[in-house]
């Protein structure tokens, strides 16, 4: 089985983790990712697309929604329903929901502050393609960066999350309690990331790429990244 | 007034200035060209009376490739790399809209750092503001950080150190300085030259409209109550098209598309124009046909003055410009060809074939008068002298005033700010903020980049030439606490109105301690930017000359943070405390005077102490290494305490009274940790290298246990960490149910 996963990190006008995703990317997993840019029309079938952070279109009107409408979306959709991984990180997640790839929405954070800090992530489904390297319960610390992270999302829809486990990673204080307080946007149900029903799509506010090397203070962000490349190369993940 | 009111007034110039400039080109100028000197004469952009002040500083070394007088200073890191840094302000704005002048001061600085062919990898800040519980003070500082980061958080720039302080006389007029920091190829370094008869100038990123007009002159005068009228000074940021304006600028670099290029800051087209122009000691002419426009109906000078934002100017071979067009395109920008590098030596204004406006360019950018102005002690330099420190000498609990200094303005976490910036994008920030210096690996090297910004304006106000020197000291000092070598500063010179004699003597005498300062400590001079009349209705404000200091770890893996690390660990004081209680924040907090002597600071002494500071870290014998700044020891140690959570025992025994060894200000002192195998090396690396110092004690995991002759503080380290961690949060926003309380 080949060892090789082709990557693409998306770039729009105004993302700036898109650098920073290619390198966490490399860091975790020793290979390049290429950088497509929003213009494309078309883009091979790369195994896996990471839609960084940043403030894409300068997140004018709303975060995310002037992105949904590039060009390269129509490719991510079509690599979505082909089956390769999808992830999307901070505004990248805000991108996704505006696609309507994920359920939704990302509303301003609780203290109307932008929030840039090492916060706690409680690991509640472990079995996903973007999270198998992690023991279930886990705790574990990513950085959060935005000022609109406050996850919301129709009581039915909420329920349908829960219930099909959908949500991969909530909000805990340090020593994994989940508590309203512990979420540091507001988020509803401390939901950090979530996937969509398929399973091959993950959007999650905090940055895994940040601490993705121990000179960084921390390499917890690794292990997902090396779990998205094992589930591509089909040696780990259980879909 | 009326009636015989000489043409050079409208412009802020003077009758004397009117007829240098008649006599100069030989005739009157005409309205376009008045107005031309009225901004390139304005103490903003020509320096007049800070200039002849600026010439003591050093300014060269083996490790300069860039100095004064282009956009931005380099120096050299290794390995092929060059890190461009300056700092600017943006006061006058920010006072009277503080979310769009803060913001506006960022995307200014950036543009410069990266107007080097430089990417941008850093910013810093230094703030100031008047009493917290002001409520404009509370709507200043939260407009300042959030326009801060509004404007550095969308272009992915982390925002990694800075300074805040609160002092009654930012009362009216705050500052707002800022600092970028980018990394550059040593071959690549590009400059704001008009070079080549015949080439193309070009204007690239946002169309120009009327905001900012003038802004030049406005930050030349003093504010007062007036100052909502100015809001239409202001220019308007736009963030992300700063974004795109710098990927696009470093594409073309990256191709070698460019010749020459500047920011359009203060005074916008004219400036930057007939600076490009100056600097080859070429022509340069611009057809304000060709300027796309925001709007129509501009007039001619305004088209000239605007400081529309995000906006450069490009001198390109007319073979480029296709390519160059091609590339804005992608990132949906404007370029557009508005003039000619000329080979007669004028900066010359067109609209169509109608000239305009046709100066000398020499005349407007080296020609404003150079002025020494006459200058005098003021009277309360001696009279401050003297202090009663009874109140401090008596305090009697001093736990409870350490506290107090804790969870005061100006010693507290500044968490609540520097929160809100993003300060890891990019993810060379192994330092984040909080210590005394962040700390940014270098990619694709195994150097590390500190850097910090510093000034305490109480010391400068008591005494200039000396607390001049100590903000040099303080940021060198700051630096090699991470076990950088300290390299070279830039600076932002904030003073009250020059014209005023005392004012003019802070100004000489600060400028003197800054020049003898960065000598003694080996750091060059390459840039800065001189910010007068900090006035509001008359006052003027402390002299405040912050510095922005970079320095190089030769190892980024060898880096010491300010926080212990392990209990069992080894406390010393490095270097001398004396008996000195002046000018400190204790006695300010007590009694809110500003007074007596200022520390002694010995350059030799604070030169000896950074190049030990750097063999130690290089030694890896320091686990922790923590500046003594404002607070004294017993501040630093709690800082050092609180931030890596842990406790302390530690006992001395000194000749200094308890006040002096607990919250007295000696300078070159450092908190250090060494783990107790590295004992007997470390101590011996001291006696060998002559560094005073003191052992203290150990680091504890429980509670904070201080001794000095005989006297003691034992706290718990969680009723220091509260009001430490909280208290700007709640002073920003005091919740209306606690009112009783605060």
């Amino acid at each position: 089985m080949s060892r090789r996963v082709s990557a693409a990190v998306i770039v729009f006008p105004g993302s700036n983790c898109d650098r920073d995703c290619a390198r966490g990317w490399e860091a975790a997993t020793g290979q390049a990712a290429d950088f497509v840019w929003h213009k494309d029309g078309a883009m091979p079938d790369y195994d896996v697309v990471i839609i960084p952070g940043g403030f894409s279109f300068g997140d004018y009107l709303r975060c995310g929604a002037i992105a949904r409408f590039s060009p390269i979306m129509n490719e991510v959709l079509r690599l979505a329903r082909r089956g390769s991984r999808i992830i999307g990180i901070c505004n990248g997640f805000q991108i996704l929901t505006e696609a309507r790839l994920l359920p939704g929405a990302l509303l301003r954070n609780r203290d109307l502050l932008f929030i840039c800090r090492d916060i706690y992530l409680r690991v509640e489904n472990a079995r996903s393609d973007f999270t198998a390297g992690y023991r279930p319960g886990q705790v574990i610390r990513y950085p959060i960066a935005h000022g609109e992270g406050g996850f919301t999302v129709s009581p039915a829809g909420l329920k349908k999350l829960q219930d099909e486990d959908r949500v991969v990673l909530r909000y805990c204080d340090p020593e994994g309690r989940v508590a309203p307080d512990s979420a540091p946007n507001g988020s509803l149900d401390n939901i950090a990331g979530l996937i969509n029903e398929e399973g091959n799509i993950l959007g999650l506010m905090p940055h895994p790429e940040r601490l993705s090397e121990s000179i960084l203070g921390g390499d917890d962000g690794r292990i997902m990244f090396q779990s998205i490349f094992e589930a591509a190369v089909g040696a780990g993940g259980l879909n | 007034m009326c009636g015989n009111a000489g043409p050079w007034l409208e412009h802020g110039l003077t009758q004397e200035e009117y007829d240098r400039i008649v006599k100069l080109m030989k005739r009157e100028p005409n309205y376009e060209e008045l107005s031309l000197f009225g901004v390139m004469w304005s103490e903003h952009c020509s320096y007049k009376n800070s200039r002849a002040q600026l010439k003591k500083f050093p300014t060269r070394g083996p490790q300069v490739l860039q100095g004064p007088g282009e956009n931005a200073g380099v120096v050299a890191v290794g390995d092929g790399l060059g890190v461009a840094f300056k700092m600017e302000s943006h006061n006058h704005p920010s006072a009277i809209e503080p979310y769009q002048g803060a913001a506006t001061g960022v995307g200014g600085i950036i543009r410069d750092i990266f107007a080097m062919g430089a990417r941008p990898i850093a910013s810093l800040n230094s703030l100031r503001f008047g009493r917290l519980d002001d409520n404009r003070t509370r709507r200043l500082l939260s407009g300042v950080a959030a326009g801060i980061a509004g404007y550095g958080n969308c272009l992915g720039i982390p925002t990694v150190a800075g300074e805040v302080y609160f002092h009654p006389a930012y009362q009216g007029n705050p500052l707002v300085n800022a600092m970028c920091v980018g990394l550059v190829d040593e071959k690549k370094i590009f400059k704001g030259s008009a070079t080549g008869v015949g080439n193309i100038v070009m204007v690239v990123g946002a169309r120009t409209g009327r905001d900012g007009i003038k802004g030049a002159s406005f930050a030349s005068e003093e504010l007062s109550d007036s100052d909502p009228d100015k809001r239409p000074n202001v220019q308007v940021g736009d963030p992300f098209m700063e974004k795109l304006l710098l990927e696009a600028t470093l594409e073309i670099l990256e191709r070698n598309l460019v010749i020459g290029l500047q920011d359009l800051g203060a005074a916008g087209l004219t400036s930057s124009g007939s600076e490009m122009a100056g600097r080859a000691g070429n022509g340069l002419y611009i057809d304000i046909s060709k300027v796309p426009l925001r709007e129509e109906g501009l007039a001619p000078w305004e088209i000239m003055l605007s400081e529309s934002q995000e906006r450069m100017l490009l001198v390109v071979d007319p073979a480029k410009v296709e390519e160059i067009r091609k590339i804005f395109d992608k990132w949906d920008l404007v370029a557009s060809a508005i003039g000619e590098v000329t080979g007669d030596g004028h900066f010359t204004v067109r609209r169509g074939d109608e000239v305009l406006a046709s100066v000398p360019a020499g005349l407007l950018t080296d020609q404003a008068p150079v002025n020494i102005r006459p200058q005098r002690e003021p009277a309360y330099f001696q009279e401050k002298k003297k202090a009663d420190f009874s109140r401090l000498l008596n305090c009697g609990d001093w736990a409870d005033l350490l506290k107090k200094l804790l969870a005061s303005p100006n010693i507290c976490s500044r968490r609540w700010i520097y929160e809100q910036y993003d300060h890891m994008v990019g993810l060379n920030t192994v330092l984040r903020p909080g210590g005394d210096a962040a700390v940014l690996r270098l990619p694709g090297s195994r150097r590390g980049l500190a850097l910090s910004c510093d000034c305490n304006s109480r010391y400068v106000y008591l005494d200039p030439r000396r607390g001049g020197a100590i903000a040099v000291a303080e940021a060198a000092r700051n630096v090699a606490c991470t076990g950088a070598r300290p390299l070279a500063l830039t600076n932002c010179l904030n003073f009250g109105n020059p014209e005023n004699p005392e004012i003019y003597w802070q100004f000489v005498q600060a400028t003197d301690g800054l020049a003898e300062a960065a000598l003694a400590l080996d750091t060059p001079v390459t840039g800065g930017n001189v910010s007068f009349y900090n006035e509001y209705n008359g006052q003027p404000i402390p002299p405040t000359p912050t510095i922005g200091l970079v320095g190089l770890l030769e190892d980024v893996e060898k880096r010491v943070s300010s926080e212990f690390k392990a209990a069992g660990d080894l406390v010393y004081v490095l270097g001398q405390s004396r008996e000195e209680l002046g000018a400190g924040e204790a006695h300010w907090l007590l009694t809110g005077r500003d007074e007596g002597q200022v520390p002694e600071i010995d350059l030799k002494e604070a030169r000896r102490l950074n190049d030990f500071l750097v063999e130690a870290a290089a030694g890896a014998y320091l686990r922790s290494a923590h500046d003594c700044a404002e607070g004294g020891l017993a501040v630093a140690l709690a800082e050092s305490c609180l931030i890596g959570g842990f406790g302390l025992e530690a006992r001395w025994r000194t000749d200094i009274s308890t006040a002096a060894a607990l919250f007295g200000e000696s300078q070159s002192r450092v908190i250090v940790s060494v783990a107790p195998g590295n004992r007997a090396v470390f101590e011996n690396l001291l006696s060998s290298r002559e560094i005073c110092h003191v052992h203290l004690g150990l680091v504890t995991d429980f509670d904070f246990c201080l001794e000095i002759n005989g006297e003691s503080l034992n706290i718990p380290v969680a009723e220091l960490a509260a009001p430490y961690n909280e208290s700007l949060a709640r002073m920003v926003k005091p919740p209306m149910n606690e009112d009783a309380a605060l």
